[in-house]
């Protein structure tokens, strides 16, 4: 009954942080129409920027929060501005900014991972914060865990509360659907579409500063987890955010439960997962 | 300038194309060891990039998996290298990879392009991570030492995949396959609509592009002596192709030849000793290309001054 407890507890801990970072490249995908594979390098920008202020600043990691998510938020804002703006100007058709888009943010991932080999070097890093044990249901887990779950679940429930309640979050919803429409309905499309690519970078950020609490963390660290991310965007269903905010759980569950049998299998069950999807339900869990 | 029936505007392509075989073929009599094995390395990543090219170009699915395939073509020949002759391992390579190009297309072309782009961009590491697995918990083993074969030979064989690719790739784009590609590529339900089996067509054609990767792999691993899943599995392969398609242009056929020779010159230089800003001075080439020469290189070699006294000419 406790192991049982504590692969729930730790698939839910992994899911939180799926959670997120599904939940920004859903954002990114679903409203932007980028199909953004460097998401990953906000993650390891977020994680290697906490263990920064963390080793040589003495910042604790929860406020590092305030300094990685505006500044990946600026980040993600600038370059939609600059970059993927130009492609969507001289895109004939939705089709091309597709796949044009896909090729400049596969050329950043490649800009980003390099910059910050330069910056941080080739070696992992890590760093003790709340690492002791705390007594759950009659298991122990580290307490940087379980503030990492309290804070996904913070941030994913937030952002909801964002998109479903406020004006900008209306706006965002109703340029998921129909970008055109909004834009002659008087929404200004261009900057809810940056400010969404801002926010998904935001949320990678904020997650990457959550997997640095817990994981060690290094330069090239970004691609598995983009990788996941877009498993989870497809279990979710495409374009649907609270599917990815589900999706991560979902996935991080099952992962847990492989992780509990055998660890090298767990992304090879990702894929395996990812693959019965597309035979069988390619829409996912809240698609339409 | 007309002589007989044939003027030197027709015979142009085919005699620089005989010139550039002839000179090949007889490298090896007048080069330097150093200079067969620099050309052996730009002919890799022409054959990489072409191949991206057959089928990425005209259908306007973005594949992310070239490293995959060129992973699965240097495993094999890890595996059978010491077992078989070296054209069956080649062979071998071929058929394993048009398998799995075929299970992936299968899986993911009959739906969005998305789909598609995400699954491949994850199967590099999908199969990295099968293949670890295996040899840590079946073979015991972390690398493979692999069959050497002199740098002739290796080149040798390199041109002549090279050879056929672009034999193919130059047949399918004149061909109805080609003509389907790109009606594919413009609207897929138009093409649909015109009795093109949209899905069959994609997968043959993606499965296809794979054999010329994999088969490079296979004949690649013998120089190198040593593999592990990481050599062999390593992202910058599928980024690569990529980058040089782009750069050189994907609308003419010698776009994507000219961006990987010029790109794997550079990496010649850059690679041992500035590795990280090789990779960079790529992403930045790859960004500044879409943003300001969409057309890619090829672009400026048309509109290049003396080009303009001629007249356009028409794409091939």
């Amino acid at each position: 009954m406790e192991t049982i407890l504590g692969v729930v507890i730790s698939g839910l801990m992994i899911g939180g942080l799926y959670a997120l970072i599904a939940m920004g490249l859903s954002l990114q995908y679903g409203v932007a129409r980028v199909l953004n594979v460097s998401h990953g390098e906000f993650i390891m920008l977020g994680a290697l920027t906490t263990w920064t202020l963390y080793t040589v600043f003495g910042l604790n990691p929860l406020l590092a929060l305030a300094v990685c998510g505006p500044i990946a938020f600026a980040l993600g804002y600038v370059l939609h501005r600059t970059v993927y703006r130009r492609i969507w100007a001289s895109s004939p058709s939705p089709g091309v900014f597709e796949s044009n888009s896909l090729l400049a943010s596969f050329g950043l991932l490649f800009i980003i991972q390099n910059l910050a080999l330069f910056g941080w070097g080739p070696e992992i890093r890590g760093y003790t914060y709340l690492a002791f044990p705390v007594e759950l249901a009659g298991v122990s887990f580290g307490a940087n865990r379980l503030v990492t779950l309290g804070l996904a679940l913070l941030v994913g429930v937030t952002f909801y509360a964002f998109l479903s309640r406020t004006r900008i979050g209306k706006a965002i919803r109703a340029s998921a659907q129909d970008s055109t429409a909004a834009a002659l309905m008087g929404v200004n499309i261009n900057s809810v579409l940056a400010l969404c690519f801002g926010l998904g970078a935001g949320l990678a950020a904020i997650a990457g500063m959550l997997i640095s609490m817990c994981y060690p963390v290094h330069a090239v660290m970004g691609i598995p987890y983009t990788i996941i991310a877009m498993i989870v965007v497809v279990l979710g269903g495409l374009g649907s955010i609270p599917g990815s905010f589900l999706g991560g759980f979902v996935l991080g569950l099952i992962g847990s439960v492989v992780t509990y049998i055998e660890p090298a299998l767990t992304l090879i069950a990702y894929y395996l997962i990812f693959a019965l999807l597309l035979l069988v339900r390619p829409s996912g869990i809240m698609g339409r | 300038m007309r002589t007989g029936s044939l003027s030197w505007n027709q015979l142009r392509t085919p005699a620089v194309w005989g010139v550039l075989l002839l000179a090949a073929g007889t490298l090896t009599l007048y080069a330097s060891t150093y200079s067969v094995i620099l050309i052996t390395n730009i002919l890799l990543y022409v054959i990489l990039t072409v191949s991206w090219v057959l089928f990425s170009a005209p259908t306007g699915y973005i594949s992310l998996a070239t490293a995959a395939f060129f992973g699965v073509g240097i495993y094999t020949s890890a595996i059978l290298g010491d077992q078989l002759p070296l054209p069956l391992v080649i062979l071998t390579a071929a058929v394993a990879s048009f398998g799995l190009a075929a299970i992936v297309g299968a899986l993911t072309l009959r739906l969005k392009g998305v789909y598609f782009c995400f699954f491949t961009f994850g199967l590099v590491e999908l199969i990295k991570h099968v293949l670890l697995w295996y040899e840590v918990s079946v073979t015991g083993l972390r690398g493979r030492f692999v069959v050497s074969a002199d740098h002739i030979t290796v080149y040798y064989i390199i041109l002549a995949i090279l050879a056929v690719l672009l034999l193919t790739s130059y047949l399918i784009r004149r061909s109805r396959v080609g003509l389907a590609l790109r009606s594919i590529g413009e609207s897929e339900e138009a093409a649909a609509h015109a009795g093109i089996n949209v899905s069959a067509v994609k997968t043959m054609v993606f499965a296809l592009s794979a054999v010329f990767v994999a088969a490079a792999g296979a004949a690649m691993a013998r120089r190198w002596g040593y593999v592990d899943p990481y050599i062999a599995f390593d992202y910058l392969y599928s980024f690569t192709a990529v980058a040089m398609a782009v750069f050189g242009g994907v609308s003419r056929f010698a776009g994507p030849i000219l961006g990987a020779v010029a790109f794997a010159y550079m990496r010649e230089l850059l690679i041992t000793r500035f590795p990280y800003i090789y990779m960079l001075v790529m992403g930045l080439v790859l960004v500044v290309t879409i943003l300001f020469l969409p057309q890619g290189l090829v672009e400026l070699a048309t509109k290049a001054p003396w080009r303009r006294l001629r007249g356009p000419r028409e794409p091939a």
